[in-house]
């Protein structure tokens, strides 16, 4: 049984990493008003910046090029995402189509650039990837140790420390309530002074900033190296894991976590004696079909925050 | 106030706008990056429309974005979004493809079949989300992409396991089924033009009619404007919603049938989407939702996607350049506002 | 020196294509309650918007306590010490009662954190202090209207607000919570804050005011004390001209009945109980108006009657057959009209053309449509016949709904229901928000219907008009019929005793508990 969860516990919080990252940038976005289906197209963008950045410099930095490469591409990504504020906050584009564009825009360009400078599709591996490490002390504890902290990606628990960071700004502070208040009832907000605009935008870049860490780590962890089929859907898992874990940071992390274990399961399925007949079709596509089901109310009801998807417009009611 | 002439023209402007400020991005990337963007443009132009093959080419791929994007602008009018039409692609190709290859029958019989196969199955995988949003009021947006991704692995699982043995690809479908034709392709110097384009006109005169010329359409653009006032008058609004979540599924369904049935004749597991679903909610949007609209921008759209692949040939230019050409003719369509304000601005220092 | 905390002065606001508000002065002095009357879209909340900085006038001045300022937003206005209610209540539902009314200035200790502890105690003592009586800790969700409403006086008294704007503050209140504000009101008078109220409710005026400043159809027409005017003389400030408030017409003679409403039982859309066993009926060549303040169970009832809800027990009959359970379509095809209470999200697609709009509910029939295709030009016929006879002012019938102004949307929409010569029709607050001409017209019209042989059931939350074109008169209190009185037999201080739930002998319905 240790061995079985062995198995299973580390490869699922590895492939939840980048899902929880992201979602928590969907939770941001979404909870000030701001669909975000662009969430696939900022993670591009981060993959694709972290693994230049990680080509490029990883002479200079030695072992320290995974870490910056994440950190500017949660800066890039974030720059990025004023595009989908732009459009969304200040022009009143529709979101979704909004989003649309975002993730064509991300996906052409990074495309683009990779062909332009590494005159092919695709980049070479990187050097300087994040490594499975045992964590000190925590490991050493029986049972649980060997399970959860042994032979994992330090990424994974920075993870679900951020959601935990991402639930105490959303809910215990007062840039959280007047954000939740903007995606709530917007006129409320503004009449009380906050900018909505404003509010809208820091969100949206925030989500961006966390869209870029979601698809550095991917890419750092798990592609190693970027072209057009980097990154295919773990944004819309993301936004997935947003509305499963109805549109709160730790229940995003939850429903990340669980569809991270869903894709572990389905690679090791094979190995597995429970597992081995299950069509591995099935796991992939649990995620979606519970996320269905979620919002068809079968587990709970999921309630989107009130002025979702809806423009601010000054003045109008 | 404006007057109702200068409001259609600016209907008509925007999307002209969106192309050229699309098109201007193109150019600006291009020289920054050290092409000559006339190069660049004219091997565009000329891969799309530089010789009857090209043609030949850029109509096939209008092919199916005409479907998809009557599929997401039928779900427009009715206020629904239908970003599933990717996954409604998927299932009409494969059922298209499957009916191609285990039926067997005289071409009067099978291919009519294969194709309505495809249509009926992309119509029952738009009734999904339809029935969800009629009835519980899920928001067809979640439910769509949720459904592309369950259409994506489940067809490549009956690709693997089903249809094949283990294989990446199915076997070609039987003659019987194909909407190749030898005259089309003759004539464009072998391309893989295909009868497809007929059916796609075909929808599209469809979508016409039955929007402008039917109480079913009366009554699917009444909810789409106002579902409220809808339900007052006696119309029901779940199963306008149904009807039209199915008929737009349809489309889709057709669209994926053009694929294996026309343009490739067999089915491969894909690792991605086709983005024909996704292209087609841009092709909707540039043509305003309307069936005339939809022929034009699936033509703009054909055109720069086949126009793309000639040119790292001819001018050394990526073709993804193409991918964000498309992103901001989507972009400056969608924040038609800005347009339009900027446009009536103008207006008002002309009139002083 | 004169004691005016706020002057407005050569107020001008245009929005595209309208001048909302032209040379508007309005001068507030410390401690008084002032009115600022006007009719429906006269331009009150545009120029009060502009004074909570939500709006930029083109022209004019604004002093605070004789000191010229400039409010670019409401952030400015709070520092002003201005603070506003506004009549849709700006309160974020999932939030507590302390987190509304801190959002935005919002005590915090280390690392932007909330102190809702320290906010909670300061909530609850200011609300004691005016006696709100409002909890501190209660989601908005789950508390009563009235109750929201004094979370947003707090709001403003929290931000040390000195002049409170309240638009249309009793517009959502019953009788009860109306004293109560008023209560409240002074109280807040007495301790110097100054309050201006929009209204156009002019008894309340002559009750609470001090002043009153009149604006019609955006222009100001002038300041009066409330102490040297009268009602008579407010109403026609407020109009431009002495209004009949009579509506010229003849005794009725009602005939048999054609709506018969038994044991009726109704939810509201959050399945509470909102319609507790109504009995009544209505005639032929009948006008019943129902009287009652809004949020007793009207609107549920009329959506009941026209098959837009569902109902719980009991049962509607039309012409003695049943038509409670049937689809809103078979209903409207037994015979029953409905000018919907909310003309733009109910009676109109407004995005339609005049043309489509007219046959919204019979485009399936002939000869409007054949073997499932429309007919345009006969559509187009009937809507122009519906435009002359309703005197519906568009310049083609191809023009969108959207374009018409609301009286004339209201005509086209009473056009179309009445042109099916319907045996029952129901008329929910038929003149809200339109100007006194096209009231006239269609309180004529209803008149002319009533003689025509149809029975009418008149919905209205104006006294006037339930009074001014009612054959019969039923109160509805708390969901049930309370009285059910002819016209000539009552008046308004009966009614509004009725309509606030009290017993009246020999009025009230007896109502066995």
């Amino acid at each position: 049984m240790i061995d079985l969860l062995q198995a299973i516990i580390p490869p699922a919080l590895f492939f939840s990493a980048p899902l929880i990252f992201t979602a928590l940038g969907g939770v941001f976005s979404e909870r000030s008003g701001v669909v975000n289906i662009g969430l696939e197209g900022l993670m591009i963008m981060g993959a694709f910046v972290s693994i230049v950045f990680n080509l490029t410099f990883a002479d200079t930095f030695g072992s320290f090029t995974p870490w910056l490469a994440m950190i500017v591409a949660a800066i890039i990504s974030g720059l990025f995402a004023i595009i989908h504020a732009l459009a969304t906050v200040s022009f009143r584009a529709d979101h979704v189509v909004s989003g649309i564009a975002i993730n064509f825009l991300a996906l052409g360009l990074g495309v683009f650039l990779t062909k332009q400078w590494y005159d092919k599709g695709q980049t070479e591996a990187i050097s300087k990837p994040f490594y499975t490490m045992n964590i000190p002390v925590l490991s050493d504890i029986p049972v649980i140790g060997s399970i959860f902290f042994q032979g994992v990606y330090i990424t994974s628990y920075l993870a679900i420390i951020l959601a935990f960071v991402a639930w105490y700004v959303l809910f215990k502070t007062s840039f959280g309530l007047r954000l939740r208040a903007v995606g709530e009832h917007p006129m409320a907000a503004d009449t009380n002074g906050i900018n909505v605009f404003r509010m809208r935008y820091i969100a949206v870049i925030i989500s961006g900033v966390f869209g870029g860490l979601g698809g550095s780590v991917f890419a750092l962890t798990i592609a190693l190296d970027f072209s057009s089929s980097t990154i295919v859907g773990q944004g819309f898992m993301s936004l997935a894991a947003v509305i499963f874990g109805k549109w709160h940071p730790l229940g995003a992390m939850g429903a990340a976590l669980f569809f991270g274990l869903a894709q572990s399961l389905s690679v090791i399925s094979a190995s597995i004696p429970l597992l081995q007949d299950v069509p591995q079709v099935f796991l992939l596509i649990a995620p979606y079909v519970l996320t269905i089901f979620a919002l068809a109310g079968f587990i709970g009801r999921a309630e989107a925050p009130s002025a979702l998807g809806d423009s601010y417009i000054k003045g109008s009611r | 106030m404006l007057n109702v002439k200068s409001n259609r023209l600016i209907n008509l402007l925007i999307p002209l706008i969106s192309v050229f400020i699309g098109l201007v991005a193109g150019g600006i990337i291009m020289l920054i990056y050290g092409y000559n963007p006339i190069a660049g443009f004219s091997a565009l132009w000329n891969g799309a429309f530089g010789d009857i093959y090209f043609i030949g080419e850029t109509l096939r791929q209008v092919t199916p974005y005409i479907l998809t994007g009557l599929a997401v602008a039928f779900a427009f009018r009715a206020g629904l979004f239908n970003i599933g039409a990717e996954g409604q692609v998927i299932v009409g190709w494969l059922v298209a493809v499957w009916v191609g290859l285990v039926v067997d029958a005289p071409i009067y019989i099978h291919l009519p079949l294969a194709v309505l196969a495809a249509a009926v199955v992309g119509g029952l995988y738009g009734f999904i989300p339809g029935i969800l949003k009629a009835k519980l009021g899920v928001h067809e947006v979640i439910v769509t992409i949720m459904l592309n991704y369950i259409a994506l692995y489940s067809a490549n699982s009956i690709i693997r396991d089903v249809l094949t043995d283990r294989a990446d690809k199915t076997d070609k479908i039987s003659p019987t089924a194909s909407l190749t034709s030898d005259w089309l392709q003759s004539f464009t110097d072998y391309s893989r033009l295909h009868y497809g384009i007929i059916i796609a006109l075909i929808m599209a005169l469809m979508m016409w009619y039955i929007m402008e010329k039917t109480t079913l359409g009366y009554e699917i653009k009444a909810v789409g404007f106002n579902p409220h006032a809808s339900r007052y008058a006696g119309m029901k609004v779940q199963k306008n919603i149904m009807i039209t979540m199915t008929i737009s599924g349809a489309f889709a369904g057709l669209g994926g049938a053009m694929e294996g049935l026309g343009t490739f004749e067999y089915m491969s597991i894909q690792g991605d989407f086709s983005n024909l679903g996704f292209d087609g909610i841009a092709v909707a949007l540039l043509g305003a939702n309307k069936a005339i609209g939809v022929l034009f921008a699936a033509l703009l759209f054909g055109a720069l996607k086949v126009g793309a692949l000639n040119m790292p040939t001819e001018a050394g230019v990526p073709s993804e350049l193409v991918d964000v050409i498309i992103a901001f003719i989507i972009f400056f369509v969608a924040s038609s506002y800005i347009i339009r304000w900027i446009l009536t601005r103008m207006k008002k220092e002309e009139n002083k | 020196m004169n004691d005016f905390v706020i002057e407005m002065l050569g107020i001008r606001k245009e929005f595209p294509g309208v001048v909302a508000n032209d040379n508007i002065t309005l001068q507030v002095k410390k401690g008084e309650i002032h009115a600022l009357l006007g009719e429906n879209g006269a331009g009150k909340s545009t120029l009060m918007n502009v004074l909570f900085g939500l709006y930029q006038a083109e022209k004019g001045e604004i002093k605070i306590k004789g000191k010229q300022v400039d409010i670019s937003n409401p952030n400015i206005a709070n520092d002003l010490g201005i603070g506003m209610v506004h009549q849709h209540f700006m309160l974020v539902e999932p939030f507590t009662v302390t987190q509304n009314i801190i959002l935005g200035s919002e005590p915090t200790q280390v690392a932007g954190k909330i102190d809702l502890k320290k906010a909670e105690k300061e909530v609850q003592a200011l609300s004691n202090q005016y006696g709100l009586q409002v909890d501190a800790k209660a989601k908005i969700k789950d508390i009563s209207v009235g109750m929201q409403q004094r979370v947003e006086i707090l709001k403003m008294l929290y931000r040390g607000a000195d002049v409170l704007i309240l638009d249309e503050p009793t517009a959502v209140l019953t009788p009860q919570e109306i004293n109560e504000l008023i209560d409240i009101l002074q109280s807040l008078v007495k301790e110097g804050k100054s309050i201006i109220m929009i209204t156009h409710k002019l008894k309340e005026i002559m009750k609470i005011c001090d002043r009153c400043t009149v604006i019609r159809k955006g222009t100001g027409i002038g300041t009066v004390n409330v102490d040297e005017t009268t009602v008579d003389e407010l109403a026609a400030l407020m109009v431009g001209r002495n209004v009949s408030f009579k509506t010229e017409k003849t005794t009725a003679t009602p005939q048999e009945i054609v709506l018969e409403v038994q044991q009726l039982h109704v939810n509201d859309i959050r399945k509470v109980p909102v319609v507790k066993g109504m009995n009544f009926n209505v005639r032929k060549n009948e006008i019943v108006g129902i009287a009652g303040v809004d949020g007793n169970g009207q609107t549920e009832l009329i959506e009941a009657i026209a098959g837009l809800r569902k109902i719980e027990s009991g049962t509607i009959s039309l012409n003695d057959e049943r038509i409670d359970h049937l689809s809103p379509r078979k209903i409207t095809e037994k015979g029953v009209a409905h000018i919907p209470q909310d003309r733009q999200k109910l009676g109109l697609v407004l995005n339609y053309s005049v043309s489509e709009n007219a046959v919204l509910q019979t485009y399936y029939q002939k000869p409007f449509s054949r073997l499932k295709m429309l007919q345009h030009d006969n559509i187009d016929r009937f809507a122009k016949k519906i435009v002359d006879e309703y005197d519906v002012r568009t310049p083609s019938v191809h023009s969108q709904a959207r374009s018409l102004s609301g009286g004339n949307q209201q005509k086209l929409i009473i056009g179309r229901e009445v042109d099916r010569s319907p045996d029952l029709l129901i008329a929910g607050q038929p003149t809200r928000g339109l100007d006194v001409g096209a009231i006239e017209f269609i309180h004529n019209k209803l008149v002319e219907e009533r003689d025509a042989g149809r029975g009418i059931l008149l919905l209205s939350f104006e006294l006037d008009e339930i009074f001014n074109v009612s054959d019969r008169i039923l109160v509805v209190f708390d969901g049930e019929i309370v009285a059910d009185v002819k016209p000539a037999e009552t008046n308004e201080q009966e009614l509004g005793l009725l309509m606030a739930g009290q017993f009246v002998e020999g009025r009230s319905v007896k109502r066995e508990k």
